[in-house]
């Protein structure tokens, strides 16, 4: 039970940092015209296509304490970063990035320019355009954007178990808790737990996609017209 | 008063570059904006928003400079007080009626702002849609909403882009008569596009021709339109007979010129124009304009009397369209009454009748 509630907490840390995080970096893709902006891109895209195990990699060898993340933490927190929860934060936002971005990108293009040159004429900058036109519109990325940030961090495993370790409720999360089940012939608690997982992920895209129809919008309405 | 004087050079789709040349002075009230799709009118009305950067120029209002490539002067949109209406109306999908209209007043009291919100959409007669979301109103209700939502923000300029496309005409004209009731007391100019013959004709005060990035031409709407001097310009104005001929002999002390028409018999006499024997030219006349007779026609003052075979018959709502060969074919617009009564069908021989003065020169 430990390792499921480890799991969810990991997931909203996440799915918050990548919302806060990722929004204005998406704004900034979906709107400027730097040449160099196809580079961002791939680095964003980039955990879609490495085994975790290479990214896990990398990023123990930079939260390591010879590693510049590492060094940076110790000096700040007075305590290394591999190995715990912090730095199993660290590694999830990197390695659900793209899952975060390219909806909320996608939702940011999509909304009709005309639209934003009407708020413009109208006297509106560019944060007041962002705020009562550009993000109500995209409701759907936003929460779409949030949906797979979560179900993506509360699924991984390889990056997890590279970078956290196996320290029973620090970086033990449940799909490694169900590895070490399995491994150790408790099918019983394996099956539990594995289905605890499937329940909840269920839960969430149903009540997600649900709200996506119709109810989002209008608690976003409701909150945007304040 | 609004000045212009801009040049922007376009790349369109097919890679043929295009100018926009244009220099004109838009008073109070409403000027119209004329001509073909692709003449650069939405790309003109772009740059006086501020939406488009102008290669060069200068445009003002009153004294006020907009932009000035000279001295690099260039106020953003939300700067320069312009009220835009797009064709596509861009009303927020989102937002109520009542939180469209207020978009634009962020800077004002919430008690000045619903009263002027009030008052906009009382003036638009769309006050009872308030609480409204844009896709629960009609066509109609949405180009109001969109009008009271550019002028509540009391602008010293309104741009419209063909913003009551698709309506009846009775519909138009009930809009344009609240327009016009606001503009009585505000007296700013309005910039108002169309390529469509009926809305110059429902709202005619000036208008300004433009084709190829260029104004050909301006003047109240009877005189360009019923007249025009270019092509594309008849044919943006509803002439459906566009015909070619060659001047055979110009008749000064009458007035007129005659003109063989392409590779046929037919001669007409029309107005004289600048042209000279052996010219090629172009005549413009309207299907509505041509009278059709089942019997050869006399005592009349029309000097054109062209005989001819029906090609085809073709009901069109409350109009037939008819096609006649006469050597050079015709297109006439009768009524379904009249084709009725003239027992109008295939092959039947005909005589049609061209009033000098409907058949107009008109260059390429």
């Amino acid at each position: 039970m430990e390792a499921l509630f480890l799991s969810i907490k990991l997931a909203l840390c996440v799915s918050a940092i990548l919302l806060a995080c990722g929004i204005p970096l998406a704004y900034w893709l979906a709107n400027s015209q730097w040449r160099g902006k196809f580079l961002l891109e791939s680095v964003v895209a980039l955990p879609l296509v490495l085994p975790p195990t290479v990214l896990g990699f990398y990023l123990l060898v930079a939260m390591g304490p010879r590693g510049p993340l590492g060094r940076l933490w110790q000096s700040a927190f007075g305590h290394g970063l591999a190995f715990t929860f912090g730095g199993l934060v660290i590694a999830s936002v990197i390695y659900s990035a793209p899952f975060a971005i390219q909806p909320l990108l996608f939702a940011f293009e999509n909304v009709d320019h005309e639209l934003l040159a009407a708020s413009a004429v109208l006297g509106a900058g560019r944060l007041r355009t962002f705020w009562r036109v550009i993000l109500p519109l995209s409701v759907p990325g936003v929460v779409t954007a949030l949906v797979f940030s979560f179900a993506h961090t509360i699924g991984e495993f390889g990056v997890v178990l590279m970078v956290g370790g196996n320290l029973p409720g620090i970086t033990r999360t449940v799909s490694i808790d169900i590895y070490d089940r399995v491994q150790s012939l408790e099918y019983a608690q394996a099956s539990h737990l594995s289905l605890a997982l499937l329940a909840i992920s269920f839960a969430v895209l149903a009540i997600v996609y649900g709200m996506n129809r119709k109810v989002g919008r209008r608690l976003w309405a409701i909150w945007a017209a304040k | 008063m609004l000045s212009v004087q801009i040049r922007k050079e376009l790349q369109r789709a097919n890679s043929s570059s295009f100018v926009l040349d244009v220099t004109f002075e838009i008073p109070p009230g409403i000027t119209i904006l004329f001509g073909p799709s692709g003449a650069g009118k939405s790309t003109l009305l772009d740059c006086v928003a501020g939406l488009t950067k102008p290669d060069a120029g200068r445009i003002s209002i009153g004294g006020e400079l907009l932009f000035d490539s000279a001295s690099g002067a260039n106020l953003s949109p939300q700067k320069r007080r312009i009220a835009y209406v797009f064709q596509s109306l861009a009303l927020f999908p989102h937002m109520s009626v009542e939180a469209n209209v207020s978009y634009g007043l962020a800077n004002l009291p919430p008690d000045e702002r619903r009263a002027r919100v009030d008052a906009a959409l009382t003036a638009f007669h769309v006050e009872v849609l308030k609480a409204r979301k844009p896709a629960a109103i009609s066509g109609g209700e949405r180009q109001r909403v969109a009008l009271a939502r550019s002028l509540v923000t009391s602008p010293r300029v309104l741009l419209l882009d063909e913003p009551l496309t698709g309506l009846d005409a009775q519909l138009k004209s009930s809009i344009i008569d609240d327009l016009r009731a606001w503009n009585s007391a505000q007296r700013i100019p309005i910039v108002y596009v169309t390529h469509s013959r009926e809305e110059v004709d429902a709202l005619g005060e000036r208008v300004i021709a433009i084709d190829h990035g260029c104004v050909i031409d301006s003047g109240p709407p009877q005189q360009i339109l019923d007249a025009p001097r270019r092509k594309r310009l008849a044919q943006a104005a509803g002439f459906e007979n566009l015909l070619q001929g060659k001047v055979m002999d110009l008749r000064e002390s009458d007035g007129v010129m005659r003109i063989r028409l392409e590779a046929s018999e037919c001669e007409i006499e029309v107005p004289l124009g600048y042209a000279m024997p052996g010219d090629l030219v172009r005549i413009a006349v309207r299907a509505g304009d041509i009278l059709l007779a089942t019997e050869r026609p006399r005592g009349l003052s029309a000097r054109n009397v062209l005989e001819g075979r029906i090609d085809s018959i073709e009901q069109r709502g409350t109009i037939v369209v008819t096609r006649v060969d006469c050597g050079v074919n015709f297109t006439v617009h009768v009524t379904p009454g009249a084709a009725r009564a003239l027992e109008l069908s295939p092959q039947r021989k005909v005589w049609l009748v061209l009033k000098t003065h409907s058949c107009h020169l008109v260059a390429d």
